[in-house]
């Protein structure tokens, strides 16, 4: 191990020469900081200053660089030494930016900088720069599991990227529901007719790639390990098990169809009345001729009913729109109309929903005579004839029609496994005796698809409606389950073109999560992070918090019941370090220590000073942001806040908190992100935990004597530019109100 | 100086979709350079107040991307930049980029000083005009590089000195020429993104003409708390709170004589507005939808149905047919509701036109061969050999489709530069 240097770094460009001393903060940062290098710099970003530094590590040894001008979000190009420990202390969006230039602020000011550079000081002393993730896989294989359009098109993508791709396929062949169709809705210029849905070229494709090995009739049995070395086993029927070693998973396990004789209503069981599958059963036996009833029957005239236990809102059936299903019954009403053009067919709809060039699709069927009707279908009988009855929306009356076949549209039901949380609830149960709990476990595991041997369940955590969990908006791949990604339907409702896009960028993001984890990198979003949890397993009480919080689900539990860290299954937010309640988890160049010692560093005045010190916690990721906005735009706050950005609030850690008041801060104010169902977290469960654990810091502040409004925590999103700096000087207000901390000075 | 070969990945637009598929090649290993035209990354994202369906906010996402890109030293960005010829093909591409100059160079360190100095206002771009910003500027409070921009009117006059004068680290270049670099690249990623489609083209609505006429993307400027009214919902003609506020959807959209598609977003940029309304005036907000069919699709019903049960929020089926302008300045609305068929002629505060989406470059217009679909969208293809189509380039895409068009064009630009690799090894 090298011999450690440390330095700090004083910036007064950017009038943080003219508005601050200087020379005061070198004296700090020699004293307090302990430096035994300090420097000051008029423009420290330049090409100049930045050559100092790099001269200091390459000639004075220095591994330790405090860097005292700007936030950590600007001149990153500049400040960029990989090989060093870098803090940053922020002396211009946090100090002159929101203080404003006058003789009585001055003093606060200079006191405000010289505790920020006390800060970075002592957390670069605390940190160390990260060495990788040694215990990184080797397998660059990927496993794909469902062969259908989705699983066949993220196989293919993955092999001509020069990937070898294992592909799993539940049942005797490939193709999934695509390869149930007669025809596909066009997904080219013009738009106008079915086209052939390119399964069997896809298969012959995969058949012909030496690089996709294929399982038939085959299913996962169990999946352990982590990203870069996972152990699949694959139950093959009739045959031994399987063992392969996989790099990335893809789940692409799609879709069923909602079970139409749930729609007694809509006729769902009757004779003559199908679903949208049902009919492409039809239309298949017909092979391009005129499509008989089962009954063999010609079909004269065909509706279509539309939103058939879908945007339900009754609660009883589905309340999502499945989005294809308006193109797609257009296009089995142009099976008809193609084979001919005297077969009536009428689609019942309430939003004919379309996107795109599929409104071309939908003028050619106004042009082949298809009948769009705005109505809502109250009932429908089957039978020789059918007869399905309706309000008219336009002609504002109820009414009915009669058909020789009725097609219901129905829904997606993603077939993502069995809920977590339900699950993990009935396994409670069971363990305490109960016998039904114990058969409900049975059956829930019998519909896992991944079989993961995880100590947070089976399968991947779900989201709304059963859909795989995700960010939804900005970040749609990201489970949470590091390196296993859903493409298709089991994601969200999609159609075939969708889902084959949908297919190949999951293939995009498993390949990297292969390279990654190789490298022992961080996956979305501290992507290349090369920091990882480190544990000091001899203090751990094996209390089960840090398995249980995870949001990745990165920890588990050896035989003797410590925690075992998958590393390359762990995303970098420290909730299992902030979950700790002895603080034996750490990051290389994120701890207890980097954070409780810059909380230590600050300069405590004594009770008759009239100047309180609040902590702010802030998320790096949004809160952070917005308070140095708000410094851009000169937005000004209290001087007596010190600010320290965390990795998310999960990773804040109680100790902080207690320990700050304790040594005579007068308040603590959290800031995170959103949480609940539209959460805003980053690591989707990291805020909600974290204020989960704070409202169990209310009690030892009862403990201490202390009122419980000295922790607040706030709710704060990136855009609160202009509305933070007031609530932090209301904060503040109520601070003084309250009076300072008993604690201080002890 | 921008270093590329025949396995780097040239990202061509640093929207959403350009940005998402340069960091996606980059953090798996592969040397991207993503080329912008404006002097900020983020594309049209940024200038939203809210993402439906969530209401968040598009800068947290943003500011993770930019963390990503900052940590990253595989991709290059070069802002003010634009794709002025392609040459070569695929594996082995030659591209000619036309750099405007910023006037302002890498010193900078966004400290103001300039933006102080300079005395003339220009039209707000990033404010769709509805604003003005001095000649010496910072986009937005997120703009990647964070680099202040100089406009070319001040250049030459005594006020482009001051501006010189103010700046102590040597960041103002006022002799800065717009130049033309040649990069090779393996494969492009053409994700040059969408533009609201010309609402003065649609006559009957009289765009352009009656103030209280706006397009949807200017209401999100808006609703922004850092837009021009600082987030108050004021109309154009006289400021007045806009209280009773008009959707037309589909407007140029769905329609052969302007856009033939749908441009699937603006139905739940609608949905999403009112509840820019409902913030703002509480009760007495109130919205009317004019609608052909409400496609909010998928997950997106959720959504719809909340906005659905607000009694604050009206829908009428209608193609409105024309907008005439009261005396107070209220745009009129006329036309059929085709439910039950009655005639309205109803005021209003404020008219959004709900504008679709139309490709910023089409197809014809790309510098190489390239097919697209009746619209100029990029369409996927053979025949476009190393170039693939990303985000609203493609189709009218909302976000998140966006970003998953641009993860799969990624995958396949990464191919090509992989086979590169293979036989050069």
């Amino acid at each position: 191990m090298a011999e450690i240097k440390h330095a700090a770094y004083i910036c007064k460009g950017c009038e943080l020469g003219s508005r601050l001393d200087a020379a005061a903060l070198v004296k700090v940062a020699t004293k307090d900081g302990k430096m035994p290098l300090v420097r000051e710099h008029d423009f420290l970003c330049s090409a100049e200053g930045v050559a100092m530094i790099k001269n200091d590590i390459a000639n004075e040894g220095v591994t330790h660089a405090a860097i005292c001008a700007c936030s950590r979000r600007a001149k990153t190009e500049a400040f960029n030494f990989p090989t060093v420990a870098v803090s940053r202390g922020n002396l211009r969006e946090g100090v002159i930016w929101i203080r404003p230039d006058t003789d009585e602020a001055r003093e606060t000011t200079q006191e405000m900088a010289e505790d920020y550079v006390r800060m970075a000081c002592a957390e670069v002393k605390a940190m160390k720069v990260p060495e990788g993730n040694q215990n990184t896989g080797t397998s660059k294989t990927l496993l794909v599991v469902g062969g259908g359009m989705s699983g066949m098109t993220a196989a293919l993508e993955a092999a001509k990227t020069g990937y070898k791709v294992v592909l799993v396929e539940k049942t005797g062949a490939l193709g999934g529901m695509a390869g149930q169709l007669w025809k596909r809705i066009p997904n080219r210029e013009p738009f106008k007719a079915p086209m052939d849905s390119g399964v069997a070229d896809l298969v012959a494709q995969i058949e012909a790639d030496a690089s996709i090995k294929v399982y038939l009739n085959a299913v996962i049995a169990k999946t352990s390990g982590a990203p870069g070395r996972f152990r699949v086993d694959i139950a093959v029927e009739s045959g031994p098990t399987v063992t392969e070693d996989i790099g990335a998973i893809i789940q692409a396990t799609g879709f069923t169809p909602y079970d139409v004789n749930k729609l007694g209503k809509l006729g769902g069981g009757q004779a003559n009345v199908v679903d949208q599958l049902g009919l492409e059963a039809l239309a298949k036996s017909a092979n391009g001729g005129a499509i008989k009833r089962a009954d063999g029957k010609d079909v004269k005239s065909a509706v279509f009913v539309q939103c058939a236990g879908q945007r339900d809102t009754s609660g009883e059936h589905l309340s999502y729109c499945s989005g294809h299903c308006c193109a797609t019954s257009v296009k089995q009403a142009m099976y008809f109309k193609d084979a001919n053009p005297d077969v009536e067919t009428v689609i019942l709809f309430t939003d004919l929903r379309m996107p795109g060039n599929n409104e071309d699709f939908y003028r050619a069927a106004q042009n082949k005579g298809i009948v769009f009707r705005k109505g809502e279908v109250s009932n429908v009988s089957g039978g020789d004839t059918c007869k399905v009855q309706f309000k008219d929306l336009i002609l504002d009356e109820d009414t009915s029609t009669d058909a020789d076949i009725v097609v219901l549209a129905t829904g997606m039901v993603p077939t993502t496994g069995p809920d977590l949380d339900q699950l993990s609830e009935a396994n409670r149960a069971a363990e305490g005796g109960d016998t039904t709990a114990k058969e409900q476990v049975v059956q829930m595991m019998s519909k896992s698809v991944l079989n993961l041997d995880y100590r947070q369940g089976p399968d991947v955590p779900q989201f709304k409606h059963g859909f795989n969990d995700s960010h939804f908006i900005c970040f749609p791949y990201e489970t949470r389950r590091t390196a296993i990604y859903a493409a298709g339907p089991v994601r969200r409702p999609m159609d075939i073109a969708q889902a084959q896009e949908d297919a190949t960028g999951a293939a995009m993001k498993a390949i990297q999560a292969i390279e990654n984890a190789g490298l022992g990198k961080a996956a979305h979003p501290r992507s290349g992070d090369l920091s990882f949890p480190s544990v000091r397993l001899e203090g751990c009480t094996q209390c089960k918090r840090c398995t249980v919080e995870c949001p990745f689900g990165a920890i588990d539990e050896d035989e003797k019941r410590f925690p075992l860290f998958n590393e390359s299954r762990c995303r970098r937010c420290g909730t299992c370090m902030g979950a700790c309640p002895v603080r034996v988890i750490s990051f290389e160049n994120y701890s207890v220590n980097t954070v409780g010692a810059q909380i230590k560093a600050v300069d405590i005045p004594d009770e008759f000073s009239e100047k309180p010190r609040v902590l702010i916690l802030a998320c790096e990721n949004d809160a952070y942001p917005a308070l140095d906005m708000a410094g851009m735009n000169r937005n000004a706050y209290d001087p007596f806040v010190r600010i320290i950005p965390v990795r998310c609030l999960g990773s804040v850690n109680t100790i902080w908190i207690t320990d700050a008041l304790n040594s005579g801060y007068d308040g603590v104010m959290l800031m995170g992100c959103k949480h609940g169902d539209q959460y805003q977290c980053h690591f989707v469960k990291g805020s909600e935990l974290g204020r989960y654990r704070m409202s169990k810091v209310y009690d030892t502040l009862k403990g201490m004597n202390l009122e419980t409004e000295r922790l607040m925590d706030l709710e704060v999103a990136i855009t609160d530019v202009d509305t933070l700096p007031q609530k932090i000087n209301d904060y503040a207000a109520k601070i003084v109100e309250m009076g300072m901390s008993p604690f201080k000075g002890l | 100086m921008t270093v590329a070969t025949n396995q780097t990945i040239l990202v061509v637009g640093g929207g959403i979709a350009g940005m998402t598929a340069a960091l996606e090649a980059a953090e798996t290993g592969k040397q991207v350079v993503l080329v912008e035209k404006n002097p900020y990354l983020g594309g049209r994202t940024v200038q939203l107040y809210r993402y439906f369906p969530k209401m968040c906010h598009p800068t947290c996402g943003l500011e993770i991307n930019l963390r990503r890109l900052k940590a990253n030293p595989r991709i290059q960005v070069l802002t003010m930049a634009e794709v002025t010829g392609i040459s070569g093909d695929k594996g082995n591409y030659s591209v000619n980029v036309k750099l405007a100059p910023r006037f302002v160079n890498e010193n900078c360190t966004a400290c103001g000083e300039c933006n102080k100095a300079a005395t003339s206002e220009i039209d707000d771009a990033f404010n769709y005009d509805l604003g003005k910003v001095k000649a010496a500027y910072l986009p937005n409070d997120m703009a990647y590089p964070q680099r202040y921009v100089i406009d070319p009117s001040v250049v030459g006059t005594a006020e482009g000195q001051a501006i010189k004068a103010a700046c102590k680290y040597g960041a103002v270049d006022l002799d800065m020429k717009e130049e033309v670099v040649t990069l090779n690249a393996g494969a492009i990623v053409w994700a040059t993104g969408w533009q609201p489609y010309d609402a003065a083209k649609i006559t009957p609505y009289r765009y352009g003409e009656f103030k209280n006429v706006i397009t949807n993307v200017e209401f999100e400027r808006l609703a922004d708390p850092h837009g021009p009214t600082g987030g108050k919902i004021l109309r154009p003609s006289d400021g007045k709170e806009a209280k009773n506020v008009a959707f037309i959807q589909c407007a140029g959209s769905r329609d052969e004589n302007h856009l033939r598609h749908c441009s699937r977003f603006c139905c739940m940029a609608s949905l999403k507005q009112t509840r820019y309304v409902q913030e703002a005036f509480g009760d007495a907000g109130k919205s009317t939808i004019y609608y052909i069919d409400i496609r909010a699709i998928d997950r997106f019903e959720d959504f719809y149905q909340e906005v659905k049960a607000n009694p604050n929020v009206s829908f009428v089926k209608s193609k409105v047919a024309r907008i005439s302008e009261d005396k107070n300045g209220d745009p009129r609305l006329w036309g059929v509701n085709t439910e039950g068929y009655k005639r309205y002629s109803e005021p209003h505060d404020l008219v959004v036109l709900a504008v679709g989406m139309e490709p910023s470059v089409k197809n014809v217009a790309i510098p190489a061969e390239v097919m697209g679909d009746s619209s100029g969208f990029v369409m996927a293809d053979p025949s476009n050999a190393g170039i693939f189509g990303a985000g609203c380039a493609t189709n009218a895409l909302d976000v998140n489709r966006a970003v998953q068009s641009a993860t799969a064009a990624a995958l396949r630009a990464v191919q090509v530069v992989n086979q590169v690799a293979r036989a050069e090894a």
